[in-house]
């Protein structure tokens, strides 16, 4: 029998670690190459590499926010309850790369003026909810730890539900920073739309027949 | 990538052959070899008889008066760097997918309230012509900015050739239509073909440029070519590609931006710092080809050019004509 513990310790976890590092890995590269510490990175960040660093941790953070979020339907859909073990990490790296994406835009695009940051964060929209977003996202990634989970207990569960929050900010705040072109943020929201319809489809079904409702999130 | 070399002078350029792939040095080396267009150079005039290629040499004369000072940017971020969305939306879509765009033979088609009208040759509309460059500023919507050494003539010259009548008010430029060259027309991210529109005075103001080169070299696809408009007080939409058409109206015309989103661009979209896009800021721009450390530069009204410009707007509410 195939132990599972083990798999995930030492197959499934450092390939998804490493897949989740690698953005991080070559914008790293990137800048090494751009400062000219190295002579060049698979990553370019060509003629203007602050615009290419925002995109490049802020589309990670994204994409790994929906991850998260489609761990229950996977493991609902496919019945293998291990893949919840991936999901702390991928949110881990989520927050990371959320952060990140704000340390961009505030030191490299905003020079640390503090004043024209907060100046940004209340008058663009875009930039507000995409602050919501990271707000909100860090005291979930605080409470990310087994010792805070036993802590909180069922308040933890109903903390996390922020999540969901999160990642409508996030698909909005980018579908608002768009010029024109929004035929990508449009797919993330119907990503979100999908992911959050079968949540409620399965909260309506457990409600109208309780019996067959063995399952928890 | 920080730009430390002093400006660039025209015998220095050649080095942008390293930034070319080999297949298309070859077919410059060729197409400047079948019509001696290398090295020698070509005038309007010269440029007239032949057809030259994209990356062709141009002679032109330098306009020191109306360029400014600050080093232009590089041609690797003139050339990679674009919003031409016929070529895709993406920054970088323009120099791969306008690769095998054929910007010759090309024709403009001059009509509205003009005597002289009809379909016009490149070559016939550059042979009267004598180069200049211009080193401008270009400051994009998107508050970001470059400076670009054009090469090219005052839109006057070529407007005064089609002697418009005194109900033309406007002028109206239409871009190339073409969804099999230009992929971007496939999908409807904005209203093809791109219109874009100047009032009389604006078109004949001497700082509006008809661009065909950049760095003393026949534009690159990427760039609009084979002609293009640069207007260097307004935001670089303005500053239509590929032209095919020039129209001369009594009312104003509806550019592409304007439809498609008429309360974030209106038609004048001067450079303004204190008039923000509703959803950012236009106080500071990022000047491409900055080091990744550097500070955002301060946005000039009229992008540095109200000196020159801004008696063209006097009486006018330029938080309204935005
Ligand atoms: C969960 C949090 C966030 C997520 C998932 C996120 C995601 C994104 C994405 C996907 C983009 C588009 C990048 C591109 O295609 O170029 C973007 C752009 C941007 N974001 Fe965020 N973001 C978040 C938080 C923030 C915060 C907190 C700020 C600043 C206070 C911010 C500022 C920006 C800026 C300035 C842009 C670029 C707009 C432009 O290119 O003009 N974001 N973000």
């Amino acid at each position: 029998m195939l132990n599972v513990t083990a798999l995930y310790r030492f197959g499934i976890k450092p390939i998804v670690f490493a897949a989740c590092a690698a953005p991080a890995a070559l914008m790293t590269l990137g800048i090494l190459a751009a400062v000219g510490k190295i002579p060049s990175s698979p990553m370019d960040l060509g003629a203007d590499p602050v615009d290419r660093l925002l995109h490049a941790c802020g589309i990670p953070a994204l994409n790994m926010l929906l991850i998260t979020l489609l761990v229950t339907p996977a493991r609902m859909l496919t019945g293998w309850s291990h893949l919840l073990r991936l999901r702390r990490m991928l949110g881990l790296f989520a927050a990371f790369y959320a952060l990140a994406h704000f340390v961009v835009y505030a030191w490299l695009d905003q020079g640390l003026d503090l004043a024209a940051v907060g100046a940004d964060i209340i008058k663009r929209p875009y930039i507000t909810i995409g602050m919501l977003a990271l707000l909100l996202l860090v005291p979930l990634a605080i409470t990310s730890t087994n010792r805070m989970m036993r802590r909180l207990g069922r308040r933890w569960q109903k903390l996390h539900k922020l999540v969901y929050l999160v990642v409508l900010l996030g698909v909005w705040h980018y579908w608002w920073q768009v010029k024109k072109d929004i035929r990508e943020p449009l797919l993330y929201f119907a990503i979100f739309g999908v992911l959050m319809a079968f949540r409620a489809y399965r909260a309506f079904r457990v409600k109208s027949a309780p019996a067959t409702a063995p399952e928890r999130t | 990538m920080k730009f430390e070399t002093p400006r660039i002078l025209p015998s220095d350029i050649t080095s942008r052959d390293l930034f070319l792939d080999r297949r298309r040095v070859l077919r410059y080396a060729a197409a400047g070899a079948a019509f001696g267009a290398l090295g020698a150079g070509v005038s309007g005039r010269a440029l007239a008889a032949t057809i030259a290629a994209p990356g062709a040499k141009l002679a032109y004369t330098p306009n020191a008066a109306l360029s400014i000072k600050d080093p232009p940017n590089s041609y690797e971020d003139i050339t990679t760097y674009n919003n031409f969305y016929e070529f895709g939306t993406d920054k970088s879509d323009p120099a791969v997918q306008a690769r095998d765009f054929k910007p010759l033979p090309w024709k403009v088609t001059v009509d509205g309230e003009a005597e002289v009208k009809g379909s016009f040759d490149f070559e016939d509309i550059l042979r009267p012509l004598s180069l200049e460059e211009r080193i401008y500023r270009l400051r994009c919507v998107e508050a970001w900015s470059m400076v670009i050494p054009w090469t090219g003539f005052p839109l006057a010259e070529l407007i005064k050739r089609f002697k418009p009548t005194s109900k033309a008010k406007y002028v109206e430029f239409t871009t190339l239509m073409s969804p099999r060259q230009m992929p971007g027309q496939r999908s409807p991210v904005l209203r093809w073909p791109y219109v874009e529109g100047l009032r009389m005075d604006e078109a004949m103001h001497p700082l509006t440029f008809i661009a065909v080169g950049v760095y003393g070299q026949m534009l690159p696809n990427q760039n609009g070519a084979p002609l293009r408009l640069v207007v260097p007080w307004k935001y670089g939409f303005k500053s239509i590609k590929s032209i095919v058409r020039i129209r001369f109206t009594e009312l104003q015309p509806k550019n592409s931006w304007q439809v498609a989103a008429p309360s974030e661009y209106g038609f004048f979209a001067n450079v303004n710092p204190s008039v923000d896009h509703p959803r950012w800021s236009q106080a500071t721009e990022r000047r491409i080809g900055g080091s990744l450390l550097a500070k955002r530069a301060a946005t000039l009204p009229f992008n540095g050019y109200a000196e020159q410009v801004a008696s063209l707007y006097k009486g006018m509410d330029l938080r309204r004509n935005f």
